[in-house]
């Protein structure tokens, strides 16, 4: 069957054969003959989540819809749906500034409002596809233990798709016409990046301070709290007893999560070309930097190094998304003030998280120096030693991790030496793993592409990842008992091997 | 006394230069440039130029050959060869962060050259290239153009003696494009070695003192345009004794060679 040109109908293939090519694209990055090893990954990883999700949930299967369960289950909804609407901010920001097809679609003389109909159906779409695979094993593990009625929780998923994009289409738009479309794009993309983040750290904060404690759950399930949840039958569990089935509340918030999503198309849809217009009038702005220095006397090495740093400082975006980690050490920044007279307990908290912190800031860091070069050709025609660059780009990374991490670590040396000289050598060797994966996998990219370097070599994100969570389970043992880190040192340092081993680098040796 | 004039000496000589992908891209290429020369490298797409272009700039290794700039055994000794030479390619290589005065710094401290003439050279070339007013703006808002001749300055800033230049004047306005000609001619005659590809004929046969002619990696023709005429002979037909323009010349050229091949 073939739809007429230039009906929802028509466009919702375009988009739909647009959509497929680029996930299949993504998932084997560019390379069809590795499908079925992807195929295969992705079984063995969902056999993988299904054990964690029996361990995790496997006992709440047949919870009663008290407040406890409610409570539970209502923050795991919130935020999974704080990072859903997340998601779909990014996509809207994209679809209104990317070029791509728009200047086609917008000369073109078939009604635009229908495409952009479908578009923004096809972002709740998306982002109902991205959540399903990673709640699909929690809810299996969930009917299979507590019953079909668990079922409605793949329902309540779409319905949550549809209502974060309705609100992401509205913020964006929001966005639009409080700063401006200049000013839209950097907004929309650092609050996308810190929504869902803020509310963890925040929930973590608040247990800290109340309870002393990392664990959201102990704050979440305290007297206080329940005592001062809504009654049983309030609309604030709807989505919570929807997940659990409750045909009522499903088809309620179904309904509604539909109808939000359909009067932001229907409000937004005919306006799109018009946002879309004035995005593309966004030239970038002129900026003047207003400290101008002379030529400083300086080294090639420095004038690598310095480069790093300036292009890293200049640009919000990148520092949003690089030092999005770095929000997760407030929590720990939290526990370090508040334990200050305390014993070793929070301490030997404190250590792996600031080693885990400090392996993915220097993933990212270090991506963007070795990989993220927008001159590749001026500096490998510069004569200087192919080594002596990358050194001075490993020295960049290192630099950025020292400037953020020293406070913290001389903070816990004036109270707990031990814990801090354990942190640093954790906090050395992750960095030192992250960097040394990204310099085995590098390959030239634009750093405006930083969000796609996840894509672009699984292995190289895994096992930078497993790295940094195994440098900071040995941080967190040796804090304890050296002898004892012995054994996830050796893991540790069996992924990083490995991640030598499967390098391009070494495949090509 | 008899009286000896010398050659002049070479700013580049090429050997036997092969590199191969799925297919050999430069095959056995034979190729020299006097110091003081601009030399136009013309082909088909795909002919290998860019590809012998970035192995002279050591940005891809061959797989065979030799490559001497100005004496210098570019694969034995690349930092010594990068001293002396800039590489400019089609896609402006400049950094959306910093400013054209700041890239400059940047060029000229990774070429190591002290600070006081780094920044007095930087100061000319933005003047002459009407970068002056945007010496201090991000290069972020900077059209292709201006874009491109912030490259040129960086690829001036270390006082190269030999410039390569792979389709330079792609998507140049006419200005942009008159100015970025007008500074590698004054290069040339202040004794630059400029050796460059492009598509735009008119230019090569303007501007270039020799043109090489390239196709399926193998050098085909190379000389004047009037020694290219005569080497295209019969396949221009009635326009060699005409005054064949440089575009009948190459294509005849080009046609030829894919005859016999």
């Amino acid at each position: 069957m073939t739809a007429t040109p230039g009906t929802a109908l028509w466009f919702a293939r375009h988009e739909a054969r647009l959509a497929w090519r680029d996930w299949l694209s993504m998932i084997t990055a560019g390379r069809r003959e590795r499908l079925r090893r992807v195929a295969a990954a992705i079984v063995v990883f969902a056999v993988f989540l299904h054990f964690v999700a029996y361990w995790m949930v496997g006992p709440y299967a047949d919870a009663a819809p008290d407040t406890p369960t409610l409570v539970a289950i209502t923050t795991s909804i919130l935020l999974s749906w704080l990072l859903m609407i997340s998601q779909a901010m990014e996509s809207m920001t994209r679809a209104f500034y990317s070029r791509s097809d728009l200047d086609l679609i917008l000369a073109s003389p078939v009604s635009a409002d229908r495409l952009f109909a479908v578009r923004i159906a096809t972002v709740a779409l998306a982002v109902a596809a991205m959540a399903l695979p990673l709640a699909a094993p929690f809810i299996n593990v969930l009917v299979v233990r507590g019953g079909a009625h668990w079922l409605g929780a793949y329902a309540l998923i779409v319905a949550m798709g549809a209502a974060a994009t309705a609100l992401a289409v509205g913020f964006t738009v929001a966005l639009f016409r409080l700063i401006g479309p200049k000013r839209t794009r950097l907004v929309a993309q650092v609050i996308a990046a810190v929504i869902g983040a803020a509310f963890v750290i925040g929930l973590q904060v608040a247990a800290i301070l109340s309870y002393g404690t990392f664990s959201r759950n102990t704050m979440l399930q305290s007297q206080a709290v329940l005592a001062h949840a809504p009654g049983l039958d309030s609309l604030a569990w709807w989505p919570a007893r929807a997940a659990m089935g409750d045909p009522i509340a499903l088809t309620g918030v179904v309904a509604a999560s539909l109808a939000l999503l359909a009067v932001a198309i229907v409000a937004v849809a005919p306006r799109f070309g018009d946002y879309a217009v004035a995005a593309a009038g966004v030239g970038a702005a002129t900026v003047r930097q207003t400290r101008q220095v002379a030529f400083r006397p300086t080294s090639p090495r420095r004038t690598l190094r310095r480069k790093e740093w300036t292009l890293l400082r200049r640009d919000p975006w990148l520092v949003s998304q690089t030092f999005m980690q770095m929000l997760y050490l407030i929590p720990p920044a939290v526990l370090l003030w508040r334990s200050f007279d305390d014993g070793n307990g929070a301490y030997n908290l404190l250590v792996p998280v600031l080693v885990m912190a400090a392996g993915q800031l220097a993933g990212g860091l270090a991506w963007l120096a070795i990989s993220g070069e927008d001159a590749p050709d001026l500096v490998a025609t510069a004569p200087v030693p192919k080594s002596f660059i990358l050194r001075a780009k490993i020295e960049a990374v290192l630099g950025a991790i020292a400037l953020v991490f020293a406070p913290l670590l001389i903070v816990l040396a004036i109270v707990s030496p031990w814990h801090a000289l354990v942190a640093a050598a954790g906090i050395l060797i992750a960095t030192t793993a992250a960097t040394a994966i990204q310099l085995w996998f590098r390959s030239q990219a634009k750093r405006s592409q930083f969000r796609r370097r996840q894509v672009s070599s699984r292995i190289a994100t895994f096992t930078e990842a497993f790295s940094s969570i195994g440098w900071a389970a040995t941080a967190a043992v040796a804090a304890v008992s050296l002898v004892l880190a012995v054994a996830p040192a050796l893991i540790a340092l069996g992924v990083v091997v490995g991640a030598w081993c499967m390098s391009p680098r070494t495949a090509n040796a | 006394m008899k009286h000896v004039t010398l050659p002049p000496p070479l700013a580049l000589e090429i050997s036997g230069l092969s590199k191969r992908f799925d297919r050999p891209a430069v095959d056995s290429l034979d190729l020299a440039v006097r110091a003081g020369e601009f030399y136009a490298l013309l082909g088909p797409n795909g002919a290998g130029k860019t590809t012998t272009l970035r192995m002279i700039a050591g940005l891809l290794r061959p797989d065979a050959g030799s490559i001497a700039v100005a004496g210098i055994d570019a694969l034995a000794d690349p930092v010594a060869a990068k001293q002396i030479m800039a590489w400019i390619s089609d896609e402006p290589m400049i950094y959306d962060k910093l400013t054209p005065s700041e890239y400059l710094e940047f060029v000229a401290g990774l070429w190591g050259i002290a600070p006081k003439s780094a920044q007095a050279r930087a100061d000319e070339l933005l003047a002459w290239l009407d970068l002056k007013p945007h010496a201090h703006e991000r290069c972020e808002g900077f059209s292709k153009g201006m874009r491109q001749k912030v490259a040129l300055a960086g690829a001036l800033v270390h006082d190269p003696q030999v410039i390569i230049l792979d389709e330079p004047l792609t998507g140049l306005d006419a200005g942009s494009a008159r100015q970025v000609k007008t500074v590698l001619r004054q290069r040339v005659n202040a004794g630059g070695t400029i050796i460059m590809t492009t598509h735009i004929l008119e230019v090569a046969e303007r501007m270039a003192d020799r043109i090489g002619v390239i196709a399926h990696g193998k050098l085909i023709a190379e000389g004047t345009l009037e020694e290219l005429r005569r080497q295209a002979g019969n396949g221009l037909g009635d326009a060699a004794s005409t005054g064949a323009t440089l575009e009948d010349t190459f294509l005849a050229l080009v046609a030829e060679q894919a005859q016999a091949a």
